[in-house]
């Protein structure tokens, strides 16, 4: 019954329960995207550690003008070492050497990431080697043109066969494959991080590069350390190292993986503060329309009632009948929310590949629940005008 | 048995409505008796107060003063529900211009009532086509109302007064938006119920409908005026 009569009504009805929709499907699409982010992040920096601090070269000027980060080279391997001498609460450093290179085997050509690395890069990224050797301290000290290669870089050149002791160029220098690693998979960030080549450090910087700084330090904090301390300890340490006054900025900057951690979550719960205000206010709006329209529906059937009431319709029957038509209406447009909102789910990380989303039931139970508890709670008022109608009067309304 | 109590019992019923400040009397002290399996047919000029008096007969409506006892039980100051209840229950109601719902069609139009009854659905369509049939429409039952000539809708609204076996059946002109052969064939069904032992108040305006009555009300001025058995050829104006 409630369904005829909402299909009668076809265009007014889908216009009416449009605010549901949109209320509806901004919640959905927003619980997705977060519920995506919020698995993103916790994936990739379970992985890469919230306890990893990035310290990258920063802001030196030269005659006024800002230089790329690569070209700055305030920070040396030295810095490193010191570092992983004096700070206390680390328990790797890492200094970064790396770069995007043209490498071949045979007719089979690819661009892929080359990263000079020391030895001890094995225990602390806990990588296992499946077939071969890692890079030796030997292959460090004389610069040797050795490579370790990521699995998918060794099945985009080699396919099925051993990769073991072929010959690769990079950059047009010839490399001889030691090893290959284990898969890895995908990191948090989207990134294949088997799509990799690893390279000794000394061979990367002075051979590949040619440089003598180094780009980038990465830091492990040991467990029980606080990030900001050991963080304040490298600066002290940096600042000193690089001879810096007082007065002068730091030539570096750390980046400390738990307050990006901390600001995407800022982000997002402002994001979803935001969306669900966005979503209350059409959820109120789809409420109310719902509301004229069931005031006007029930002004058009009038007569309708008078009849039903003089056939022994009872008040709590009038209300009733109301009251699922208007639960019916919203719930037809949470419905639709939902779709729309899984829809955008869906689109979104097509449009914006960074933001991922994931849709689980519970948003959608919920709202579905929501956009009905709307319905009733908006179709009381238009229902109670119906079900207290005097037959009489509306048996004589034409 | 029928000179026990009467099924109906006014005494003393007003009907007032205020007008701005004046009180208007659309009733103005009614007494009827009316006993089981009677045939009424109320009569009166426009105005007069037929409609109002049906309308408390039916239990519509409540009278402003004055007793109403249906089947001995008073029922002039019940609730709102439980006069529906007792509409449901104890009336059925013809109206002149027929008053089916139209986006429903003629079976569902005359299972309504039990709806209300609380009768599941399957016996719900099974009673509601048996009474269908019985005014001649069984292959009419998936027709909307407006797919149906106005005897033919006037007959749905009688099965549909019937359908829940009411001992009283109300008909406020029920003939009045008819052409002659559909009054006939109203009238006769009228007269079937009649026989059958039904209770039967008609409104009408057409003395020669009131002459199939076995009883003549004449109400004016909110009075009854005259009241008489079958035969008896009463000056409507
Ligand atoms: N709701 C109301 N408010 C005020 N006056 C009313 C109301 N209903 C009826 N009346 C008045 O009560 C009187 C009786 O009306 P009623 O409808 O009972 O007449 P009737 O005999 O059925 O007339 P008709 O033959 O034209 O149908 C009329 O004067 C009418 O104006
Ligand atoms: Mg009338």
């Amino acid at each position: 019954m409630a369904l005829t009569s909402i299909k009668a009504n076809g265009m007014r009805s889908l216009l009416t329960m449009l605010g549901i929709i949109i209320g509806v499907g901004a919640v959905v699409a927003m619980v997705a995207l977060g519920d995506g982010v919020k698995a993103q992040t916790t994936d990739s920096f379970g992985e890469l550690g919230a306890n990893t601090l990035n310290i990258m070269p920063e802001g030196g000027r030269n005659r006024g003008v800002r230089q790329a980060r690569s070209a700055m080279q305030s920070l040396k391997t030295m810095d490193a070492e010191a570092i992983e001498k004096k700070v206390k609460g680390v328990q790797y450093v890492s200094p970064v050497v790396s770069s995007s290179y043209q490498v071949v085997y045979g007719n089979e050509n690819v661009n892929t990431n080359v990263r000079g690395v020391k030895p001890a890069y094995l225990q602390k990224n806990s990588i296992t080697v499946k077939n071969g050797y890692f890079i030796t301290n030997d292959a460090n000290e004389n610069r040797l043109r050795v490579a370790v290669l990521g699995n998918t870089v060794a099945v985009n050149l080699f396919g099925e066969d051993n990769p073991v002791g072929k010959q690769i160029r990079i950059n047009n220098q010839p490399f001889r494959v030691i090893g290959i690693m284990d898969t890895k998979g995908a990191s948090g960030m989207g990134e294949d991080q088997d799509d990799v080549i690893l390279v000794p450090f000394t061979t990367m910087q002075e051979r590949m590069l040619g440089i003598t700084h180094i780009q980038r330090i990465e830091v492990t904090v040991e467990p029980g350390y606080s990030q900001k301390e050991v963080g304040q300890s490298i600066i002290n340490l940096l600042r000193s190292r690089h001879h810096l006054t007082a007065t002068q900025n730091d030539d570096f900057r750390i980046i400390d993986m738990s307050a990006i951690l901390k600001q995407m979550e800022d982000l997002m719960s402002k994001l979803s503060l935001f969306v669900t205000l966005i979503a209350a206010i059409s959820l109120l709006v789809g409420g109310i329309g719902i509301m004229n329209i069931m005031m006007v529906s029930v002004t058009e059937r009038t007569r309708e009632i008078g009849i039903r009431k003089a056939l022994g319709a009872t008040f709590s029957n009038i209300m009733i009948q109301f009251l699922i038509e208007s639960m019916v209406l919203s719930g037809i447009g949470g419905i639709i929310g939902i779709m729309l909102g899984c829809a955008i789910s869906k689109v979104v990380p097509y449009i914006v590949p960074q933001a991922a989303t994931l849709i689980t039931v519970a948003p959608i139970i919920i709202s579905f629940l929501f956009s009905m508890a709307v319905g009733l709670f908006f179709g009381i008022y238009p229902a109670r005008k119906a079900a207290k109608l005097d037959p009489i009067e509306a048996l004589r309304y034409e | 048995m029928q000179t026990k109590s009467p099924t109906i019992q006014l005494r003393g019923v007003k009907k007032l409505y205020k007008i701005g400040t004046e009180e208007v009397a659309a009733l103005n002290g009614i007494d009827i008796d009316i006993t089981e399996g009677e045939f009424a047919a109320l009569m009166g000029p426009s105005g007069s107060g037929k409609s109002t008096l049906m309308n408390i007969l039916g239990c519509l409506d409540r009278p402003t003063v004055g007793s109403y006892k249906l089947d001995g039980e008073e029922v002039a100051h019940l609730s709102d529900d439980a006069l529906a209840r007792t509409r449901n229950k104890k009336i059925g109601f013809v109206f002149q211009n027929f008053n089916l719902l139209s986006k429903i069609d003629a079976l569902d139009n005359v299972a309504l009532p039990l709806l209300y009854a609380g009768v599941g659905l399957k016996e719900r369509r099974e009673k509601a086509y048996h009474f269908l049939e019985a005014v001649g429409l069984g292959d009419r039952a998936a027709h909307q109302p407006n797919e149906l000539s106005g005897g033919q809708r006037q007959r749905v609204a009688i099965a549909r007064a019937l359908v829940n076996d009411p001992h009283i059946i109300m008909a406020d002109e029920p003939t009045g938006n008819l052409d002659t052969k559909s009054t006939k064939e109203i009238m006769e069904i009228f007269q079937g119920l009649h026989e059958k032992g039904r209770t039967i108040i008609l409104v009408t305006h057409e003395p020669e409908i009131a002459q199939c009555a076995s009883r003549q009300i004449l109400v004016r001025d909110g009075v009854i005026s005259k009241d008489a058995g079958r035969g008896v050829v009463m000056d409507v104006v």
